[in-house]
């Protein structure tokens, strides 16, 4: 287990390596952020002093040399904006960005999970019909327009919740969240739905399919004829069996709910990271869009060694194995 | 529930099917009765519904199957009076089953000692401890060493003999009047499948247990059963003391399965096979079920022939009377 981690998070420096490669040549492509920076009255010799002190005078391999000492520093350059440290400006933000996201997971699998137990239950009843018939708006619906539509309704017909911001937030450790207020909890709920939709309609078809497969098998059959209540039949022997799918699709969305949440967030004007990345986007602020990538990339890495550590600890045949998995 | 009710009577049990393409009659007025400490065989091909008997006595007939008619009395207790909850509490306490295939009837990702434990607790209200002494005591029972280590283990870490001895344990955990085995030995090798029929027949004189064997081997049930009843499209053709029924089979049905056992059948010939195959129950042929296939058949078949009553029973309008010839 232990060789099996240590061999996964070397195999992860190499992947980090590639992408660094790949994320710094392609925003060397996009265009070069002096235009944007300077204003259009300096001299030409402010221009040459403000571009020798960012760096952009030398060549792109010796920029990107460089990139890579500091960054074994941990040291992913300055912000042309802010200048202040790329990594301490988005480890500023990530906390609202992982809250919002921890949130949308969360009422996904709240919500995905029963109803798609029910549908699987009882596939042919109206509710489950309507349940499977919803999902597939789930699916289709542009995240941009529900996020649209639940302002529309609920902040400004209904007036019942905030369209944006944090709302007040507590102090846990240091780091402020909004979910221990009540105020937060009004200001999460709208993007956190948002966020959540697909999800909730992945979870619920995930969760039939595996639902229906289950029922067919012999073990809950015999589950059954061992005079198991219903509940624990459900519950315990189908649920654990139609986890592991599950699990795996939870980790990755979790994933991708981070990274991208930059639509979501633009719209309730959440102040997390993917409000900064198009920030950053917009005035070309290479060290931010590298940063962020790159820790995108760490965390998507460090999220499937989780899943497949959770694996193992649900299905007793999966044993990690220290020749690498599959 | 008086003592001298015979462990299961089963009256004229009829259980359907409503599909799309009509109504598929597995079990067709299926009437037997099994005293206790009896076993019991039920033979037939696939599809005959033997299967489907064992699941509607247990009450696990899923939708669109349906028991339409009869009844089912498990210590003379009529099991269509019951509501679900005292249904689900008699299955695996006084009527147990056990499955085909025992690679697939223990849940994979549960431990042994989980899914013993479950089955008494879900019926008797007793301490965990206590209900790990006694799946302790039921697999040392079944004849599995160590069992204090095995309850620890998945089901991946048994063979399948072992994995099948597990779920006969899980069967006889709460000591049932009646054990349904659904052909249990079929997927096993034929060492071990000696070695279990030993087992569950003594393990059924010691407690008193009814047992339902049902299967397609004709040589299993005569070494095993007291009772046979040969079923073909949902009916019971035959039954009688397993004497009887091998060695004076009436039904021509019967012969033909006795006649096509290999051993029976002299080296270097063709098998002797039944004709033709099991009719889609959507489309039996009238009057008697197995006349297309039966070398007996005439006019009189075309009528519904009724099964004879008498201890030997069968339903045919042309019964063998002859002993059955001794393999050459």
């Amino acid at each position: 287990m232990l060789v099996f981690v240590i061999r996964r998070l070397l195999q992860s420096l190499l992947v980090l390596f590639v992408m660094s490669l790949l994320v710094f040549a392609g925003v060397y492509a996009v265009g070069t952020p002096i235009d944007i920076l300077i204003s259009p009255e300096a001299t030409q010799a402010d221009r040459i002093a403000v571009v020798a002190a960012l760096g952009l005078d030398k060549p792109l391999w010796l920029q990107y040399l460089l990139f890579v000492q500091h960054a074994f520093g941990g040291d992913l350059g300055k912000s042309f904006a802010y200048n202040i440290p790329a990594i301490q400006l988005i480890f500023e933000r990530m906390p609202a960005t992982l809250e919002l996201a921890s949130f949308a997971m969360l009422l996904a699998v709240v919500i995905g999970l029963p109803l798609g137990l029910y549908a699987g239950l009882k596939p042919k009843s109206l509710p489950a019909r309507s349940i499977m018939a919803g999902s597939i708006l789930g699916f289709s619906l542009p995240t941009f327009w529900v996020g649209l539509m639940l302002i529309m309704v609920f902040a400004v017909w209904l007036g019942w919740l905030p369209s944006n911001g944090r709302g007040s937030t507590v102090a846990l450790l240091g780091v402020p969240v909004s979910f221990l207020s009540i105020d937060g909890l009004r200001h999460l709920l709208l993007p956190g739905l948002t966020l959540a939709l697909l999800n909730i309609a992945l979870i619920i078809r995930l969760t039939r399919a595996g639902t229906q497969e289950a029922l067919l098998t012999d073990y809950v059959k015999f589950a059954r004829a061992k005079g198991l209540t219903d509940a624990r039949v459900v519950g315990v022997h189908i649920l654990k069996n139609i986890l592991i799918p599950i699990v795996t699709v939870i980790a990755l969305q979790f994933g991708s709910v981070i990274a991208f949440a930059v639509v979501t967030e633009t719209i309730f004007a959440w102040p997390g990271m993917g409000k900064l990345l198009i920030d950053s986007i917009n005035v070309l602020d290479r060290p931010v869009i590298v940063a962020y990538l790159l820790i995108v990339v760490a965390m998507f890495i460090l999220i499937n060694l989780l899943v497949d550590i959770a694996y193992s600890l649900l299905d007793p045949r999966v044993r990690l194995s220290d020749a690498g998995t599959n | 529930m008086s003592e001298r009710a015979p462990a299961l009577r089963v009256e004229h049990l009829s259980t359907h099917f409503d599909t799309r393409q009509g109504v598929i009659k597995a079990v067709n007025d299926v009437s037997f009765t099994i005293e206790r400490g009896q076993i019991m065989g039920l033979v037939g091909e696939s599809g005959s519904g033997k299967s489907m008997t064992g699941y509607s006595i247990m009450g696990l007939i899923d939708a669109p199957g349906k028991v339409v008619g009869g009844r089912i009395l498990l210590d003379g207790t009529d099991l269509a009076s019951l509501n679900p909850e005292q249904m689900r509490q008699l299955r695996g306490n006084r009527v147990a089953m056990i499955f085909q295939d025992p690679m697939m009837t223990l849940n994979p990702v549960l431990r042994v000692d989980t899914q013993m434990t479950e089955a008494i607790l879900a019926h008797e209200k007793v301490s965990h401890a206590e209900a790990l002494r006694r799946s302790r005591e039921a697999l040392a029972t079944v004849g599995i060493p160590s069992p204090d280590e095995r309850l620890q283990n998945y089901p991946h870490q048994f063979s399948g003999g072992m994995r099948q001895r597990v779920a006969i344990a899980i069967a006889l955990l709460n000591k049932p009047s009646l054990i349904i085995a659904d052909e249990p030995t079929t997927a096993l090798d034929v060492t071990i499948q000696g070695q279990i029929l030993a087992e569950m027949q003594r393990l059924c004189r010691d407690t008193g247990t009814a047992l339902i064997w049902i299967t397609h081997d004709l040589s299993v049930v005569a070494g095993l059963a007291d009772t046979v009843s040969v079923m073909y499209a949902g009916r019971i053709v035959e039954s009688g003391t397993v004497d009887a029924v091998l060695d004076y089979a009436k039904h021509p049905y019967t012969r033909g399965l006795i006649d096509s056992v290999p051993s029976r059948n002299p080296r270097g010939q063709r098998l002797k096979q039944i004709p033709g195959f099991t009719p889609s129950l959507l489309h039996l042929p009238s009057g008697c079920h197995f006349r297309e296939r039966c070398p007996r058949a005439d006019e009189a078949c075309l009528q519904d022939p009724q099964l004879s009553n008498e201890p030997h029973a069968v339903r045919c309008f042309h019964p063998h009377t002859d002993r059955v010839e001794e393999p050459a």
